[in-house]
Parts: C-alpha cells; sequence; structure tokens
C-alpha cells in the first residue's frame, strides 16, 4: 500500500484528499449537529448531486463543456441550494425545518431528470454517488486544497461568533451580533465543503462523515474544544481507514468510510455504557 | 448609587402583534444605579418589552432611547448584559465548559475576526469569583443545576462589565432557598459596582424588599415608582393596578403563557 502510495498518482490524490477532508468536513460537522442542522448535509449534498448531473448532461450537448470540472457545477448547485433553504426558512417562520425537505427533493427530482436525459448512469455518476479511489484528478485536489484553506480561515474568522449563535441565538442576538451573516456565512462554507468532498465520500454518503464522527465525539467530550478535536479524529480515522480498506478490498471508499465511522460511534456508545455501569455497580 | 443619567427611557411605545396591542403607550424611564422590577401577569407584555430594548424586536411606534441614543443606531450593546429565561435558552446537551460559555459574553466586546483576549481567563475567573462558581469552570455546563446555570449565565452577562444587566424571568427554576442568595448577589451587583439591573418577574412577594423601583406592567404600564411610593398604595388600589388575575399568576406559569 505505501509503496503504491508513492508510485500511483491517483492513491496520492485520493489520500491527500482524504485527509483533507476528514479534517473539514468533521469540523464543520460539529457546528452543523449543535445547530440541529444535520439534515441540511444531506438536502445540500442531494442539491449537488443535480449540479453534477447538469454537468454531465451539458457536456452531452455541447462537448466542450467536458473541460470544465463537474465540481465546479456541484459547488455552485450546492450553494445555491444552501441559499434557497435559508430563503425558504423566512418564508416559513413557524416551519423552518420544512425548507430542507423541499430543497432535498427538489433537487433530487432535477438530478433524476438531467440523470435520465444524460442517457442513465455511467460508471462516472456511480463514482459521484458512493466516492472512488481512482477519480480524484489532480486539478480535483487543487480545488479542494484551495477551498479547504478558504472554510479553515473563515471558520476561524468567526468562531466565536459561531458559538455563541450556536450554544445560545438569542445571547448572541442581544450582544448585537450579525446573526443572519454569520449564519449565512456558515451555509455557504457547508455547501461548499459538501461539494468538495463528494469524490472520495459520495454524496449519498458525505453528511454521515459530517455528522457520524461528531454523533461520536458528543458523548465523549466535555468542552467544545475537544469534541472538534474528537470529530477530527474519528474522522480521519474513519477516512483513512476507510481508504486502506477501499482499495485492497476494490470497494467503493464511501461505503468503507462511513461503515468505519458508524462503527467508532458505536464503540463510543458501548464505551459509555459500560462505564456507566460500572460506575453504578463499583 | 442613585443619579439621574438615563439608561433606558422609553415614551409612548406601542408594540402591536397584528392588530392587537400588547404594549400601548409605555412610559419609562430607567437611570443609572436604578433596580427596576417589572412586574405583571402572564401575556402582559413583560417579555416584549424587554425584546423591544434588547433589540430582539423591531420597534414600531414610539421613541426608545439607550444611553441617550436612538435604538435604531444604537451599537453599544457590550454596555448591556442579558440573562434569558434559562429553560428555554440553550441545548443541554451542548457540549461546552462553563469556561467557554462564560468567556463568549466577551464576543461583542473582542470584536468580529479577533482572537479572545489573552486574559480572557482571568476574566472568566473573575466574572465566575463574583457568582461563586469559580471551582465550576471546567464542568460540563450541561451537569450544572438549574440554579448554577443561572449563575453562569449571570457571569457571562457581567464579563464585559456591561453598565445594565437586564434579566429575563431569572428565578424561574430555582430553588425557593437559592433565591434568597441569588437576589443578594444582584443587590451586589447594584450596590458594589452600580450596576443597573432590570429584572422581569411575575413575582412580585420576593422582589419588593430588594429592588429600589417597581414597574407594574400590564399592556401599558399601571404604576411606575421607587419601593416607598409603592408602599404607600393600599392593597385595594395595588390589586386595581395590578390587574384581577394577580392570584392566578403562580399556578399559570407553569404552561409558560408569559412568552409571546
Amino acid at each position: 500500500m505505501i509503496e503504491s502510495l508513492f508510485q500511483f498518482e491517483f492513491l496520492q490524490n485520493a489520500f491527500i484528499t482524504g485527509i483533507i477532508i476528514g479534517i473539514i468536513a468533521p469540523l464543520l460537522g460539529v457546528f452543523i449537529v449543535v445547530r440541529k442542522l444535520a439534515l441540511i448535509a444531506d438536502a445540500l449534498s442531494h442539491v449537488t448531486l443535480s449540479g453534477i448531473a447538469a454537468s454531465l448532461l451539458i457536456s452531452k450537448w455541447w462537448v466542450p463543456f467536458a473541460a470544465v470540472n463537474p465540481l465546479y457545477t456541484g459547488m455552485l448547485f450546492s450553494v445555491v441550494g444552501a441559499l434557497l433553504i435559508e430563503k425558504l426558512r423566512t418564508v416559513y417562520k413557524h416551519y423552518e425545518e420544512l425548507a430542507i425537505p423541499i430543497i432535498m427533493s427538489f433537487g433530487v427530482g432535477l438530478g433524476v431528470i438531467f440523470i435520465s436525459l444524460a442517457n442513465g448512469f455511467t460508471t462516472d455518476l456511480f463514482g459521484y454517488l458512493f466516492g472512488s479511489v481512482s477519480a480524484v484528478s489532480r486539478t480535483d485536489l487543487y480545488i479542494v486544497i484551495i477551498i479547504s484553506v478558504i472554510v479553515i480561515i473563515t471558520i476561524t474568522a468567526i468562531y466565536k461568533e459561531l458559538f455563541v449563535l450556536s450554544f445560545d441565538e438569542e445571547h448572541g442576538q442581544s450582544l448585537g451580533l450579525p446573526a443572519k451573516l454569520i449564519h449565512f456565512i456558515f451555509i455557504v462554507t457547508v455547501a461548499l465543503v459538501i461539494a468538495i468532498s463528494m469524490r472520495i465520500v459520495g454524496i449519498l454518503l458525505v453528511s454521515a462523515l459530517m455528522t457520524l464522527p461528531v454523533a461520536a465525539s458528543i458523548r465523549l467530550a466535555k468542552s467544545f474544544k475537544q469534541a472538534i478535536i474528537y470529530s477530527i479524529l474519528f474522522g480521519e480515522l474513519s477516512v483513512i481507514g476507510g481508504l486502506i480498506s477501499a482499495y485492497y478490498l476494490d470497494l467503493a471508499p464511501g461505503g468503507t468510510i462511513v461503515v468505519i465511522a458508524a462503527g467508532i460511534l458505536l464503540v463510543t456508545i458501548l464505551y459509555k455504557k459500560l462505564r456507566l455501569n460500572f460506575k453504578i455497580v463499583g | 448609587m442613585k443619579t439621574n443619567t438615563p439608561v433606558i427611557e422609553i415614551n409612548h411605545l406601542d408594540y402591536r402583534y397584528d392588530y392587537d396591542f400588547v404594549l400601548e403607550n409605555i412610559q419609562l424611564k430607567v437611570n443609572k444605579g436604578d433596580f427596576l422590577a417589572i412586574v405583571g401577569p402572564n401575556g402582559s407584555g413583560k417579555s416584549t418589552l424587554l425584546r423591544l430594548i434588547l433589540g430582539l424586536l423591531k420597534k414600531q411606534d414610539g421613541q426608545l432611547l439607550l444611553f441617550g441614543e436612538q435604538i435604531d443606531t444604537f451599537t453599544g450593546w457590550d454596555k448591556i448584559g442579558f440573562v434569558s429565561q434559562k429553560a428555554n435558552s440553550f441545548n443541554t446537551g451542548f457540549p461546552a465548559t462553563v469556561y467557554e460559555v462564560v468567556r463568549s459574553g466577551l464576543t461583542k466586546k473582542t470584536g468580529m475576526f479577533r482572537f479572545y483576549p489573552k486574559d480572557s481567563k482571568e476574566k472568566v475567573l473573575a466574572a465566575l469569583r463574583s457568582v461563586d462558581m469559580e471551582e465550576y469552570i471546567d464542568r460540563n455546563i450541561g451537569e450544572l443545576s438549574g440554579g448554577q446555570q443561572q449563575r453562569v449565565f449571570i457571569a457571562r452577562a457581567i464579563i464585559s462589565n456591561p453598565e445594565v444587566l437586564i434579566l429575563d424571568e431569572p428565578t424561574v427554576g430555582v430553588d425557593i432557598q437559592r433565591v434568597e442568595v441569588f437576589y443578594q448577589l444582584l443587590n451586589r451587583l447594584n450596590n458594589e459596582r452600580g450596576m443597573t439591573i432590570v429584572i422581569v418577574t411575575h413575582d412580585i412577594g420576593t422582589i419588593t424588599d430588594k429592588v429600589s423601583h417597581i414597574a407594574f406592567l400590564n399592556r401599558s404600564i399601571h404604576f411606575y415608582g421607587t419601593i416607598e411610593e409603592m408602599k404607600r398604595l393600599d392593597n385595594e388600589v395595588m390589586s386595581f393596578f395590578y390587574g384581577h388575575n394577580m392570584h392566578l399568576l403562580t399556578s399559570n406559569y407553569e404552561h409558560g403563557g408569559a412568552r409571546v
């Protein structure tokens, strides 16, 4: 494995991308989970899918478009989807969560239409759905690096405000923080991270990488900082373990990554239970 | 520390939800150093008034001045500390320590795109010391009792050294014996630091010997004055001011009807 890693560029691309995504997806995931927005990640990943499908369709109709990386259309759709969700949340003030299924089903519907127009499933599309070790190109890697740097800088810059608003939105507003702006910036970064994660984890499973490591970490963490650190740790474990097993067993990495993340979650739940029992007995 | 510098000034303030007046022609002036209790039954508009003062609701008609500035253009929000009703303000499963929560009170003062100052640990300790919660600094916030959480939220509100502290029903969910200690804490902040305090409560019984001013609110202000002035009113007049549902207050409260 190590040898092939030095030998094959595609493996390097996959691993570096995986390691980066293993950091930023759980990092954003912590905020997503504590803000109870876990479903937004799901909705946006489905919108990203329609973006990818749109790109495949346009390339079929107009060949030069094939030169455009589908990641861009994916990101574009994802960001637009995020903005629409925000807009809908203000329209349905008393049913804020309704925005999520609306956008999600719309995303899927649009995606399915694009896919059928583009003559159905291709291996390409399979890679986008479930992730792929071999599909990550050097350009993909560069896009991932650039977006990740932007996301990390952004989150660092608004960390304080994001924490306050996540913990107690009303308190944040009473401090006069620009709650809407912060939320907007956050949701756009989420959209971008979802779009760049799909090459490795696949669209259908990207939200799992944002939520499962966090679900495990908040069972153990006492502080918010710990929650972030554990989440990233569990995220990395899942991604690296998932990529290695995907490579050896010739599986789609999205599946192996998520199964490992679920395994970690199970272990933390059992650990917490055992410790609790032990405390009661002892 | 009584002065005549107005901190909050409200003139002819109305507030409507659709066409129903929740607040009507409110007149109120809070001077620096005052300890004001706004008392009223459920649905009297207490929370609405408070949310207007905090800028959480947009003002409709009338005038609302904070530190002499119109609220629409007011920016000095770090001068105002707010402690909301504990019960519905945060998710108790939130992974955060007392330290992180109290430090977050410095967010506005620190400013956007900046890290918390280097001495924030000392500031957190000092704020926790004044609410006697120093030894809980590394505890998870969700593990604390309701009263302890409330004190942590006061520490979060006072860490930025605000000039005004506004509390919304702060003693709900706090043990009766702790309520006394809680008011001692507020009195200390009021006397020693000269902090102006505005507290909203439905519980008139416990506060009359603790505050300097009292306002009876039921859609409009029926009485506003010092405690001495209030004591001069006889009971009959008082119950008229306060409205007929006075004895219903405590039993109704369980259903949380006060929030609008």
